[in-house]
């Protein structure tokens, strides 16, 4: 394989962070970066995909309801099936859940208010490709931005995930407590990412595209990708 | 031709925000007797079928596939010939 990894960034209408997740992986991460247009069925031999933040289909019917018959969702699904690692970051999170490679749905936020900062968020563990590169307690600034993100799940589909370690992000304090006070949507458990049981598929509402780069406030969404980027290096080896 | 009327619901286990901040807003107008308000949506669509049991299996396809989510929202839906 060539020495950079390949992202493949989804662009559905109404995609608004794709240029950021773009921009990170090629200019702050140095690695490879293409567009995917979602009417094209072709991942253009991408070693990872991204499915960007926004607004796809104007989330009319439900956040990510649409996207998630877009033509190259088909060769998404697949991917992930084969192993393939496939990240949402905010909608491409809501993309997955509707589209079943992750559990859940992502509600309104509690407070009714699209809420867009910065929030604490720990790292649950690092035995996940998404966080191998922070330590388990970790507390990484990431931005927020969205009115649905509520993290939600039947109680026996909450325990399973909770069982598994699936839960890799949760909302905290800048000390690492989880309080509720620090949960900025309602999500249960203070979830702010959650893995699929395989570890291949990665949802979270938080936004590490655009904490690359220290002008930007934080550089702490740099370890996700690094771990990402970390698990093509550990292959070659 | 079929119309069909289909009634979106958030499951009741779910807390509906919405719903809540409305009832919110009918108390303040006085209306204090009213409790337990839940936001939805309505779809109307009309189906090319030859009988009601086909618009009917249509429907059915269509509020699981796509109209709703199961983990979040219920759906119900009344048909007649038009």
């Amino acid at each position: 394989m060539s020495e950079k990894i390949k992202f493949g960034v989804v662009v559905f209408p109404g995609s608004n962070c794709d240029h950021d997740a773009y921009h990170a992986a090629k200019h702050a991460l140095y690695q490879d970066a293409e567009f995917l247009w979602h009417k094209e069925p072709d991942l253009k031999n991408s070693d990872v995909i991204i499915l960007p933040g926004g607004f796809s289909y104007g989330d009319y019917l439900r956040t990510g309801a649409i996207a998630r018959f877009s033509p190259i969702m088909n060769e998404v699904i697949r991917f992930a099936n084969n192993g393939g690692i496939v990240v949402g970051f905010c909608n491409g999170f809501q993309i997955l859940c509707e589209s079943g490679l992750l559990p859940g749905v992502l509600l309104r936020n509690s407070s009714l208010q699209f809420s867009c900062k910065h929030v604490h968020l720990r790292v649950e563990h690092n035995q996940s490709k998404f966080t191998s590169q922070s330590k388990a307690g970790d507390v990484l600034r990431i931005p927020i931005a969205h009115g649905e993100g509520n993290y939600f799940a039947e109680a026996d589909t909450l325990k399973v995930l909770e069982d598994n370690s699936q839960v890799v992000f949760r909302y905290c304090d800048e000390t690492g407590k989880i309080t509720d006070a620090a949960n900025p949507n309602g999500s249960l458990n203070n979830i702010a990412g959650i893995v699929n049981k395989e570890g291949n598929v990665m949802g979270m509402m938080p936004h590490p595209e655009r904490a690359c780069e220290a002008e930007l406030g934080s550089v702490d969404g740099k370890k996700v990708f690094e771990s990402i980027i970390n698990n093509f290096v550990l292959q070659i080896v | 031709m079929y119309q069909s009327t289909i009634t979106i619901t958030l499951r009741p286990s779910i807390l509906d925000v919405q719903g809540k901040a409305v009832e919110h807003g009918i108390h303040t107008l006085g209306m204090t007797t009213v409790q337990n308000v839940r936001i939805g949506k309505s779809i109307q669509l009309l189906v090319d079928a030859k009988t009601e049991e086909e618009a009917k299996r249509v429907t059915e396809e269509a509020c699981k596939k796509l109209l709703a989510n199961p983990v979040m929202e219920d759906y119900s839906y009344t048909i007649h010939k038009v």
